[in-house]
């Protein structure tokens, strides 16, 4: 195949993508995108496999680990449980970074075959593309495992931090460059390990010290690197699709980024600094303050006598799997004439839109699913607001007290509905680490139990 | 003095961060989860670079060192490619809207 025609094809796979990415603006165009998205990789492998024009032994290996590879994903994406979605995009993450990190060294170590120059005569513009390609791919890659663990819960999601821990990373960072610049200078191959290295050091230790409910951010952030890193690769082999896609992923996870630092009131430097959530003086003395409990008995009365009801969910509900029987409740509600609707804080659960597929996993239509701004005003008009598994995207001191560490951040405003039902396991405080007002007003009914438990045994009341 | 093609490449680069902020900012909030996956198989397409250090060298030869280091990113990237466009599948899926009765 001609280079100009494959260039063509190639460019023909990064519209696709973009294409892919544009279905997202709506649900109903979404299935129609995806297809696009399928289509453009497979015009991609098609192309370089007629480039390359070589179907010989290599060849059977390739189709074999493209197999395998496209067997173990299709057994994970119909196995993986929908709450397990953040730990599986994060592993996804670190796959796309180390393969970013190989071919990296794949085209460090035989430059001729992608028509970079000879060994230990690199062409710079090349070596400095592969090098950040691969410091990149390399920070993706350790960064997401650690992700991964704390996401799964194989590592504690509270934050590591330790002394000098910036004026490391800084230091870090500093070699990181200076080892790109003499490489470039020297073309030494140690340098080049040595840079990989020192990458992957940079992701673990970049990502320890930041805490379990700031993982949203963190998962973008990721998302965002594997997209730089892609690009970095495309650079190195001239390659139009790859170029495209870096880019196009780059600032998505840039855009989610910046959306979960806003939905949070928090700058993005402040949330990769760390450390936030760490339990340094929570030990303020919680004032026994007189709480309402109650049982499910109680709120299933109170929700069958009331006209209209908002349903706040949480990651709490993502722990206890709770979204089931909580949509067999609304339907209880709904029979009964209740207008039930959900409210989805942009940083609720722990990725981008959590909440929003496991509702929809849940059967729950997906116009009766709301984001902040287009239901907070609905609050005051509203009897009971049914609070599941959140805490901390309902604190009014988030409006009202200065001193708090989540001043200034948007909340859901539930405590202007008539009654607030609170499922929650304990008076503990939330991630933030700080006391809840909400447990303690009038109009607020606490409901101390496991999510799933409660809301199973409110459907039996309600029957 | 002609332009070198870096130039080009970086001009499709820079439009293409462009566009990308457009689109995504036209994503709803509610499929976030839907574009982070799919943002994930997308990438994937690094599965180009992997191709062709795996099918360099002469064939009669046995294996070099990039073949071996390129079919493990094959095995990486095609992981990613099927989980990554499936999962995204399986969740649009569930994105329904019920018919009003």
């Amino acid at each position: 195949m001609s280079p100009n025609l494959a260039a063509f094809l190639y460019l023909t796979s990064g519209i696709l993508f973009i294409l892919a990415l544009r279905g997202l603006s709506s649900p109903e165009t979404s299935r129609q995108g995806n297809l696009f998205g399928i289509s453009g990789m497979l015009i991609a492998i098609i192309v370089t496999f007629l480039v390359a024009e070589s179907f010989s032994k290599e060849f059977i290996y390739v189709l074999i680990f493209l197999s395998a590879g496209g067997i173990i994903g299709s057994v994970i994406a119909y196995k993986i449980p929908m709450t397990a979605m953040p730990q599986l995009v994060a592993g996804f993450h670190s796959l796309v970074g180390f393969a970013a990190v190989l071919v990296a060294i794949s085209a460090f170590l035989e430059p001729n075959v992608f028509n970079l120059g000879t060994v230990g005569n690199i062409k710079t513009a090349s070596l400095i593309e592969m090098s950040l390609g691969a410091s990149i791919g390399a920070i993706t890659f350790s960064g997401s495992v650690i992700a991964f663990l704390k996401l799964q819960g194989i590592m504690s999601g509270s934050p590591i931090i330790f002394r000098g821990q910036h004026i490391l990373n800084g230091l870090i960072g500093i070699s990181i460059v200076v080892s790109i610049v003499y490489l470039c200078i020297s073309q030494l191959p140690h340098l080049f390990w040595i840079l990989i290295l020192i990458s992957f050091l940079v992701g673990f230790l970049l990502i320890i010290p930041i805490g379990g409910a700031d993982m949203p951010v963190v998962i973008s952030m990721l998302n965002s690197y594997s997209g730089w890193a892609a690009a970095g690769i495309g650079f190195t082999l001239e390659n139009t699709a790859l170029i495209i896609t870096g880019a196009l992923v780059g600032s998505s996870g840039a855009i989610l980024s910046y959306i979960m630092c806003k939905g949070m009131n928090r700058s993005f430097f402040n949330v990769i600094l760390g450390g936030f959530g760490a339990t340094d003086d929570t030990a303020k003395n919680i004032e026994k303050k007189p709480v309402k409990s109650g049982n499910a008995e109680d709120a299933a009365f109170l929700m069958k006598n009331a006209s209209s009801v908002i349903i706040v969910p949480g990651y709490g509900m993502a722990v206890a799997q709770a979204q089931h029987v909580l949509r067999e409740m609304v339907d209880f509600l709904k029979k009964n004439g209740i207008k039930v609707s959900y409210a989805i804080h942009p940083v609720a659960g722990r990725m981008p839109g959590h909440m929003n597929v496991l509702l929809a996993e849940a059967n729950v239509s997906y116009d009766e699913v709301f984001e902040l701004d287009d239901i907070n005003n609905d609050f005051a008009n509203t009897d009971v607001a049914f609070v599941i598994g959140a805490n901390d995207v309902t604190n009014p001191a988030a409006k009202t007290d200065p001193q708090s560490p989540i001043y200034g951040m948007p909340v859901l405003d539930v405590e202007k509905c008539k009654s607030v039902l609170f499922v929650k396991r304990s008076l503990s405080p939330g991630y933030a680490g700080i006391d809840n007002e909400l447990f303690y007003r009038d109009n607020t009914l606490m409901l101390f139990a496991d999510a799933k438990k409660m809301t199973e045994d409110i459907v039996k009341n309600l029957n | 003095m002609e332009i070198d093609p870096f130039i080009f490449r970086l001009s499709i680069f820079i439009l293409s961060i462009f566009i990308g902020y457009y689109v995504v900012w036209s994503v709803t909030p509610s499929l976030h989860t839907p574009l982070m996956s799919v943002t994930n198989a997308i990438s994937s397409v690094i599965i180009v670079g992997a191709i062709i250090a795996s099918l360099a060298g002469e064939s009669n030869s046995n294996f070099e060192i990039s073949n071996i280091i390129g079919f493990f990113a094959i095995l990486l990237a095609a992981i990613n490619i099927f989980g990554g466009f499936l999962v995204t599948q399986r969740m649009l899926q569930m994105y329904k809207k019920k018919k009003k009765k």
